[in-house]
């Protein structure tokens, strides 16, 4: 029997969290906002209305190509893309066509096809209005600045797809050009998904792709992909030819299904935005930009291991959220006037109850008396330390006698005695204080 | 009273109080009751408008010393094409999609011109869209030509061309696509100015063909056309296509060249134009200007290009029109709009594209390039605006290539984004205005309107008016 | 005929534009001659000639991201042109799938 590989191609939609929209100054706000209110003629397609670009957006978009090692265009432009929807206010869509403004990148074995910028549409809601069935619009969203990235079909199972779209999700944090929170909807993703019998390296890619849409959590994409390869395969296996198709997730049932589509042609017409100048990108924007790129997870995780000696799993929970990673190095530079190592901070972010609410520095100041605390009290101490005299008294003969390095195995007893809980820097001056009023 | 023909006239005899802004107001609105049921000039009369704001400007010519300082265009009377947007007064290109659109806000032009002291009096017919070079493809009917209402009196911008040569109003703005002023400016005996591209913020007027569409004005004289222009241009911030360029006045003393260019004078010109257009052109020489026999050897290209590029962005800019947001749905587009989309659709579409919009788009380099090399020997070309003579309303609306053919010497102007100015030229043997047209090279206007105001000094074809 | 009955429902469709019978044998007969004349195109050398769709010149044209109240419309007045609306949106009739 043949062994089947899965082919998988990403498709990432990241909504950005400018202030404005793409190419009016409407504020790009659109969750849980009354609707229809950051609009104005630009967004709401009214006539004569002309875009005037973010410079922002644009900065923003380089960025992520940088950060995805990708090529820079030198010359750049707009297009329109033509298509009729109601959430479209102009019949065309603001985008890139030929000259994206990032190509050809990689991110490990992934590679980047491209990184364009285009305008988010209006949203729309489905509901039944006086028995009819209606969609509601609303423009708020319309407009905001939308990146799509597109990776080649690189992934052949849905593991590494989930790991990928996790590193994409925090790359664009680490940028801080979106929140790209999946059920907010601005990060959302879109998988081309075949099987094959053939071997790597591939050659030819199948006949056909399924177009996976509609998947709002990295959870249910990891699902669908599962299913849909299984479904593929499968078929393979009973010999049934597959087809081009769009399909969608169920997620009670856990399979995917065939997304009846209204017949439309997909022919866009896409040509040159005529109301946008095109864009010249310099190499000094490009070094300029990549100055504003703050350490990136991978390296942060790198110089985390080295630099705190910290494990693998401290590591990933403090470098997963950029926050806690700040959070984390302000911690141990305070920690510093106080002597509690990095891993012992790191412990206490990772496994102990912690407060992100907490300054770094009261967080130090409490795990220092924390750590205080834990030590036996002087009474228990000078207990403790009596009972060992008591039983080693040929030791304490040795040490009247001179042989002052036999106070290590004191303090060893001692704190066998007192569980560990001596104090380091109190019971050698303790010990030696009790010995010489023996 | 007797009406002033020129905005230094105006001013003068408001600070003279010969008569106030609101009877100018009446003295227009008299002419539109008498004259546009025949001519069907206006699609929107603003009565109301324009005498709350002439009210206005009355009391700050007698509150404000420096008014006439302060507000460069100071009483003067406008009509607006219909597809200016204008806050709350009604807007319809001219066609049934937006027979009852109130539009959510104006357009830079329309502010400024609102800000200088301009009274509008109403919104201009027009072909439907700016569709066409007749007047003829309104939704609301066509506009007759004052000087023989039998007669077409050109487009897009119709009556907003005849709305002025009729004394319906003092001035009017219009737009040019690809002649739409220049060419009813020909047809009816006034000054129509087309901006370079890039010049005049086109924010708030609703789009024909993005990459063309030139925010002009219709005046009777050289000297107002150059007061408007020095009011509407500049940068906006909202038009991301306009240059931010100064504007300087021209050595009067320069010592001009004027180039014929002999693929404007080949057959199918009508020789009564030729011949007024050579007239204009002897003028000029007569005045120390030299002229020189230039070629521009893309012209004949000139329609193929612009019939390509025009309705692919016609095509594009039409889709919003869904009856969604506002106005009808698109059942309600006319004919001649419906072509232009499908034309457009048609050379955008896959398997199509490069033979058709991507030559169109290399072609219109060279003709860029004609005129470039042009304009490195001369300061200025001067060309007729139509191959022929208004023609009778009705007589080619059934074959649009005709139509279009028709277009042949203002296309060009617009595929290289220079400006032109059309200037009165005489009259034919059956009464009927003749024009001719100046054009530039980028950002000239000030040379054209120099070697204009020149014209107009030594002719007296713009003191004629229609019966 | 240059363009065909079948490329002329085709475009239609593309255009979001309802045509008559009578429409569509119109186009046919209209828009074939005027298709036809853009052959002239073929004649001109075009080897290594940029494309124009702008005569500007311009690039970089940016705007800070600063919000622009000014233009900012009530929702009452964004509303005020649409046929059809319910409690703050625009409504259309139900659309199920996108493309």
């Amino acid at each position: 029997m043949a062994t089947y590989t899965p082919i998988i191609g990403l498709e990432v939609h990241i909504e950005q969290n400018t202030k404005t929209k793409m190419f009016c100054g409407c504020s790009a706000e659109h969750f849980l906002v009354t609707p229809n209110t950051n609009t104005c003629p630009v967004c709401l397609g009214l006539p004569g209305a002309l875009p005037y670009a973010n410079e922002n957006a644009i900065e923003n978009t380089i960025k992520l190509g940088l950060a995805f090692g990708c090529e820079i265009s030198k010359f750049s432009k707009f297009d329109r893309k033509h298509y009729f929807y109601p959430d479209l206010p102009k019949a065309f869509q603001t985008s890139q066509y030929d000259l994206p403004f990032c190509t050809t990148g990689a991110f490990g074995d992934i590679r980047i096809t491209r990184i364009h910028l285009e305008e988010d549409t209006a949203k729309l809601q489905h509901t039944t209005l006086n028995g009819e069935k209606v969609s509601l619009v609303d423009f708020n969203r319309s407009g905001v600045p939308l990146i799509e990235m597109v990776t080649e079909p690189d992934f052949h199972d849905a593991q590494s797809v989930d790991e990928f779209l996790k590193q994409v999700q925090l790359i664009v944090r680490y940028l801080g050009i979106s929140t790209a929170d999946m059920e907010k909807g601005s990060m959302r993703l879109e998988a081309n998904i075949s099987v094959t019998d053939k071997q790597a390296p591939f050659t030819e890619l199948p006949n056909y792709k399924v177009e996976l849409k509609n998947i709002n959590s990295f959870r249910f994409l990891k699902k669908a992909l599962e299913a849909e390869i299984a479904r593929q395969t499968e078929a393979l296996e009973n010999g049934e030819k597959l087809i081009q198709e769009t399909r969608g997730f169920d997620e009670k049932t856990g399979i995917t299904r065939s997304q009846r589509i209204k017949e439309t042609s997909s022919d866009y017409r896409y040509f040159p935005e005529p109301d946008l100048p095109p864009i010249i990108i310099t190499e000094n924007d490009i070094s300029s930009l990549r100055m504003q790129i703050p350490e990136l997870p991978e390296a942060k995780r790198k110089r985390f291991a080295s630099e705190y000696d910290l494990s693998r799993e401290f590591v990933e929970v403090l470098v997963n959220d950029l926050d806690r990673a700040k959070y984390f190095e302000t911690a141990v530079e305070e920690a510093k006037k106080v002597q509690l190592t990095p891993k012992f901070i790191a412990n206490a972010m990772v496994n102990l109850k912690f407060d992100e609410n907490r300054l770094p520095a009261e967080l130090i100041v409490k795990l220092y008396e924390e750590t205080k605390v834990e030590y036996a009290s002087h009474e228990e101490a000078e207990a403790a330390i009596h009972k060992v005299f008591m039983g080693n008294i040929d030791a304490v003969e040795k040490y009247k006698n001179g042989k002052v390095e036999i106070i290590g195995f004191l303090i060893g007893q001692t704190q066998r005695e007192l569980k560990g809980k001596g104090d380091p820097k109190v019971l050698p001056g303790l010990i030696t204080s009790l010995l010489q009023k023996k | 009273m007797k009406i002033p023909s020129t905005i230094i006239e105006l001013h003068e005899d408001l600070k003279n109080k010969k008569y106030t802004c609101v009877e100018l107001v009446e003295h227009y609105l008299g002419k539109i009751n008498s004259q546009n049921k025949a001519l069907n000039a206006f699609l929107t009369i603003t009565d109301n408008e324009a005498f709350k704001k002439a009210k206005e400007l009355d009391r700050i010519i007698l509150d404000n010393p420096k008014a006439f300082d302060e507000f460069p265009l100071l009483g003067v009377v406008m009509s607006l094409k219909d597809i200016y947007l204008t806050e709350g007064i009604r807007t319809t290109a001219a066609s049934k999609v937006l027979e009852n659109y109130m539009p959510q806000y104006s357009g830079t032009v329309v502010h400024r011109l609102e800000s200088a002291g301009v009274i509008v009096i109403g919104k201009a017919n027009c072909d439907a869209w700016a569709h066409g070079a007749s007047g003829e493809n309104s939704d609301f009917g066509p506009t007759k030509n004052p000087w023989n209402i039998e007669y077409v009196p050109g487009g897009s911008s119709s009556g907003s061309a005849v709305s002025v040569s009729a004394g319906m109003t003092f001035a009017s703005m219009g737009t040019d696509t690809g002649g739409s002023i220049r060419l009813p400016a020909s047809f009816t005996n006034l000054v129509g100015f087309k901006p370079t591209y890039g010049v005049v913020s086109r924010y708030g007027v609703i789009s024909m063909a993005s990459s063309l569409d030139s925010m002009g004005h219709f005046t009777k004289t050289v000297e107002d056309s150059e007061r408007i222009f020095n009011v509407t241009r500049g940068v906006d911030g909202f038009d991301s296509t306009v240059v931010d360029h100064a504007y300087k006045a021209e050595n009067i003393n320069k010592k001009f060249k004027i180039g014929i260019p002999k693929e404007y004078f080949a057959k199918g010109l009508d020789p009564e134009i030729e011949s007024k257009v050579m007239n204009a052109a002897k003028e000029f020489e007569k005045m120390g200007v030299e002229l020189i026999n230039i070629s521009l050897p893309h012209t004949k290209y000139a329609i193929s290009v612009y019939y390509i590029v025009q309705p692919a962005e016609v095509s594009s800019n039409l889709g919003r029109f869904d009856g969604i947001r506002y106005g009808n749905d698109r059942e309600s587009f006319g004919s001649e709009a419906k072509r232009r989309i499908m034309l457009g659709t048609y050379v955008l579409s896959s398997g199509y594209y490069d033979a058709y919009y991507g030559k169109a788009m290399k072609v219109r380099s060279l003709v860029i390039n004609d005129f470039d090399e042009a304009f490195s020997t001369v300061d200025a070309i001067l060309a007729p605006v139509s191959p022929s003579l208004p023609f009778k309303i009705g007589q080619k609306v059934n074959d649009p290539l005709q139509m279009y053919l028709a277009d042949i010497y203002t296309v060009a102007a617009n595929l290289a984004g220079i400006p032109g100015l059309s200037l009165p030229g005489g009259f034919s043997e059956s009464g009927l205005p003749i024009g001719f047209q100046l054009l530039g090279k980028r950002f000239s206007e000030s040379t054209l309107f120099d070697l204009g105001k020149k014209y107009q000094a030594v002719t007296n074809w713009h003191d004629q008016n229609p019966l | 005929m240059a363009v065909t009955e079948d490329e002329v429902l085709h475009l239609a469709k593309l255009a979001r534009l309802n045509l008559s019978s009578s429409d569509v044998s119109n186009f046919v007969d209209q828009l074939s001659p005027i298709v036809d004349y853009f052959k002239e195109l073929n004649e001109v050398d075009t080897d290594g000639v940029n494309e124009t769709s702008q005569t500007t010149g311009l690039t970089d044209v940016f705007r800070a991201d600063n919000v622009d109240v000014i233009r900012n419309l009530s929702q009452e007045k964004a509303l005020s042109e649409a046929k059809n609306t319910s409690n703050g949106f625009f409504v259309v009739p139900a659309i199920l799938n996108k493309e």
